[in-house]
């Protein structure tokens, strides 16, 4: 089984940490990963964005031409990658930062992370939260609790105090999803 | 119980690498993209008791990683395609000096500025000395973080076995992407004393003074050396070719890629295999010695083969493919460069309509 | 009887390919005798220019490395970093120090590195066969200036050792010459100076040596003396810059 995602955003999202949260969290389950980041001038200032690829097997390229998922944490980015995402992919959008009409086939995955984050305390948990709906929608549970061995993990020592509210942003994020939209997989 | 893996990038897992291979000394300068390769040793290298410089250009990089390894030390520097060109001075004098050094070229697009996608389009440069003169690197290929981090041991015993620069010559992709990584459990930490060399420069207590130099004015001096050297090659060729291959017992087709490349042409064949068709893969791990036994050993075989040649260049690598098969079997390309990656969508078609 | 002087046991005794009257071969010799007089022979790798001292090595009798041509400070970099505890030195000509090497040279002095250089000024490339330096004086003919070089043309001669002098990790600059007895005990002792310098850890230490080059001055040996005391001294006065 591989799962092809695409995490897109604007610069200061945490775009590639979310990825990297991600990646690692697979690692611990020993599953194969690879994360493969925008890089250079393209950072500069544009869309971010991050593809990671989970897998059971050796995985081939770790660049995404087709993706099982794309986040879109802004418009722009979503605009830049949907046609990336396949038929039967699964889209999910920030919808704090989106147009009502452009979310497009699959706007009911379509949450307002960057609200959320703000209700919690933290714009920049936006990223936890999406994270959380996007194991909700995948029906990754059992990787939740890597995930937050991973962001105890990484936190710098002076920070540990963004440990609580990053891991309500994600637990927050994965009661979005109500049941019948999670993916059978 | 199994060690625990890390996530890394390719670019610090070179680096990561080389100081655990016991190389002491990282001269660079900044190009993307590559500059989390320098920026890790500029963190790690004096935590080691290594030295890191950031030189004021390529030229200089270069020269200091001459020079410190006349002095003895491991040593390496790390580039990208347009600084790779400028450490090509260097890097001529590094092998008329019989030195050995590891040189790291994390390859962007081209030519001139190009861009920094990932390519290979110096595979040409790479492989054929690129700097003037009659002499070869020998070169590397990894195609994951994991042999990215592995093929610096195996550089640098190569450049100490044969007196020789070794280059790594992988892409950008391989550069930044990060993936699971297994440490060795040789790995040098500490401070780590330069190993004698015979010919190393150290002051001349107790012995003749050494000389490191390429300069051989007298008549036939020069020729001499570049027979020692030949020969030195010839050694290489016989010794060190270095491949994959993947379902070449059955295999109709032979899809033929390195580095990056490879993994996407993996894949493809993975897919074309689950599909039924009968395609391999040889993926060449050294490029220079390039792998040809295998090609000649294929093609001697009585049943009808051909081969696939996929590259992020528009043909370099399918030159030696050609020689090495010196026209017994069918060759087609797929390449794509300056920002374009073949994908396995594009590969299995290109299949498809070989297998028509 | 006390032996009160003998040939340098850092200098091999063989001839040199040097012209009548070149500088090099005075240069070479003050460098050897200060290694044998600091008891440092065992400890100096010695890196050699592209220019007329190419082969250097050929007549010294330590350590030594090629360098390419421009590249001596980084080549010296590279040794000293890796080997603190050796005493190392570039010796290079003024079109590849000052000229092709400008950039390594400059680098090296800004970064303090603990090295010593000696830089043979005689305002003229002369291995590939008398081409305008960056050292050339104005009106000074050339293979590649016949009529004489130009400030609006090929600017001005220029004065590495000025500008050196004034980064601050630079320890040691001085301009001294080789047109006099005199001036050759000077020389040597800011030569020497050059070396305890490094010795004690004091950083970076450059010395500038005018040095005659009749062949492609196009005169006899002793005007070629007499001219850089009258002419090149006054563009390039002598002394203690820093």
């Amino acid at each position: 089984m591989e799962e092809r995602i695409i995490i897109s955003g604007s610069g200061g999202q945490g775009i590639m940490l979310m990825g990297k949260i991600l990646a690692e969290a697979c690692l611990k389950e020993n599953r194969q990963v690879t994360w493969m980041p925008a890089y250079g001038a393209e950072v500069r200032g544009g869309t971010a964005y991050c593809m990671v690829v989970i897998s059971d097997e050796e995985i081939g390229s770790p660049y995404i031409n087709e993706a099982d998922i794309l986040v879109s944490m802004n418009e722009p980015s979503l605009y830049k990658f949907k046609k990336r995402l396949k038929k039967e992919g699964i889209l999910i959008v920030n919808s704090s930062l989106l147009n009502k009409l452009s979310a497009g086939r699959k706007a009911r995955n379509a949450y307002p992370f960057s609200d959320i984050a703000l209700g919690l305390g933290n714009i920049k948990v936006a990223n936890m939260v999406a994270l959380g709906a996007y194991l909700a929608l995948t029906k990754k549970s059992a990787l939740k609790k890597n995930i937050l061995r991973v962001i105890e993990e990484i936190a710098p020592p002076d920070k540990k105090g963004l440990v609580e509210i990053n891991k309500k942003a994600l637990l927050t994020g994965a009661q979005l999803v109500s049941p019948h939209n999670a993916r059978t997989q | 119980m199994a060690k625990s893996k890390i996530l890394m990038t390719g670019n610090e897992a070179i680096a990561l690498g080389a100081i655990d291979a016991g190389c002491r000394f990282y001269a660079g300068y900044p190009i993307t993209p590559q500059n989390e390769l320098t920026a890790f040793m500029a963190k790690n290298m004096p935590k080691a008791g290594g030295v890191f410089i950031q030189a004021e250009s390529e030229l200089a990089a270069v020269n200091m990683v001459l020079g410190a390894s006349a002095a003895g030390a491991r040593a390496m520097t790390s580039s990208s395609s347009p600084g790779i060109s400028l450490k090509q001075e260097g890097i001529s004098y590094i092998a008329g000096c019989r030195l050995p050094a590891v040189i790291v070229n994390v390859m962007r697009g081209g030519p001139g500025l190009g861009n920094i996608m990932p390519a290979q389009s110096d595979y040409f440069q790479a492989t054929r000395s690129g700097g003037h003169g009659d002499y070869h690197c020998l070169v590397l290929a990894p195609y994951s973080v994991q042999e990215a981090y592995d093929f610096m041991f195996k550089a640098f015993a190569l450049a100490d076995k044969y007196r020789n620069p070794v280059m790594i010559l992988g892409d950008g992709m391989l550069g930044q992407m990060m993936e699971p990584l297994q440490l060795s459990d040789n790995r040098k930490t500490g401070n780590q004393k330069p190993k004698t060399k015979i010919w190393m420069l150290t002051g001349c207590r107790g012995r003749k003074p050494n000389v490191v130099k390429s300069f051989y004015l007298q008549e036939g001096d020069l020729e001499k050396f570049n027979l020692t050297l030949q020969k030195e090659y010839r050694l290489i060729r016989q010794n060190e070719q270095l491949y994959e291959g993947i379902f070449l017992k059955d295999a109709k087709i032979i899809i033929v890629a390195y580095g990056t490349m490879a993994r996407i042409a993996k894949g493809a064949v993975k897919k074309l295999r689950k599909a039924g068709k009968k395609i391999g893969l040889i993926r060449p791990i050294s490029l220079w010695p390039f792998p040809g036994n295998i090609f000649r050993r294929l093609a001697a075989s009585p049943k009808r083969l051909s081969f696939l040649v996929v590259e992020m260049s528009y043909g370099q690598m399918i030159e030696d493919v050609l020689l090495s098969l010196n026209g017994k079997s069918p060759v087609e390309f797929l390449g794509r460069s300056g920002g374009g990656i073949p994908s396995e969508e594009e590969i299995i078609n290109k299949i498809k309509i070989l297998m028509k | 009887m006390k032996k009160i002087f003998s040939y340098p046991k850092s200098l091999k005794n063989v001839p040199t390919h040097y012209c009548p009257g070149c500088g090099h071969g005075i240069a070479h010799r003050l460098v050897a005798e200060i290694v044998d007089e600091l008891g440092i022979r065992e400890k100096v790798i010695a890196v050699a220019p592209v220019g007329c001292a190419v082969v250097a090595y050929d007549y010294w009798d330590f350590d030594c490395c090629e360098a390419a041509h421009g590249r001596a400070a980084a080549v010296a970099t590279g040794i000293k970093r890796a080997r603190p505890g050796n005493i190392v030195f570039t010796y290079q000509g003024d079109g590849d120090l000052a000229a092709i090497g400008t950039n390594e040279t400059i680098h090296a002095a800004n970064r303090g590195e603990n090295i010593s250089i000696v830089f043979i000024n005689n305002a003229v490339y002369g291995m590939t066969g008398g081409q305008l330096a960056p050292t050339t004086l104005l009106g000074q003919k050339t293979a590649t200036t016949p009529e004489g070089r130009k400030a609006g043309s090929e600017g001005f001669p220029l004065k590495i050792s000025e500008m050196l002098a004034r980064l601050p990790a630079v320890k040691y600059i001085e301009r001294v010459s080789l047109h006099s007895p005199q001036e050759v005990i000077k020389a040597k002792k800011a030569i020497k100076q050059a070396f305890l310098n490094q010795v004690n850890n004091l950083g970076f230490s450059l010395v500038e040596v005018l040095s005659a080059c009749p062949t492609y001055w196009d005169m006899p040996a002793k005007n070629a003396l007499d001219w850089i005391r009258d002419v090149m001294s006054k563009e390039f006065p002598l002394g203690r810059i820093k």
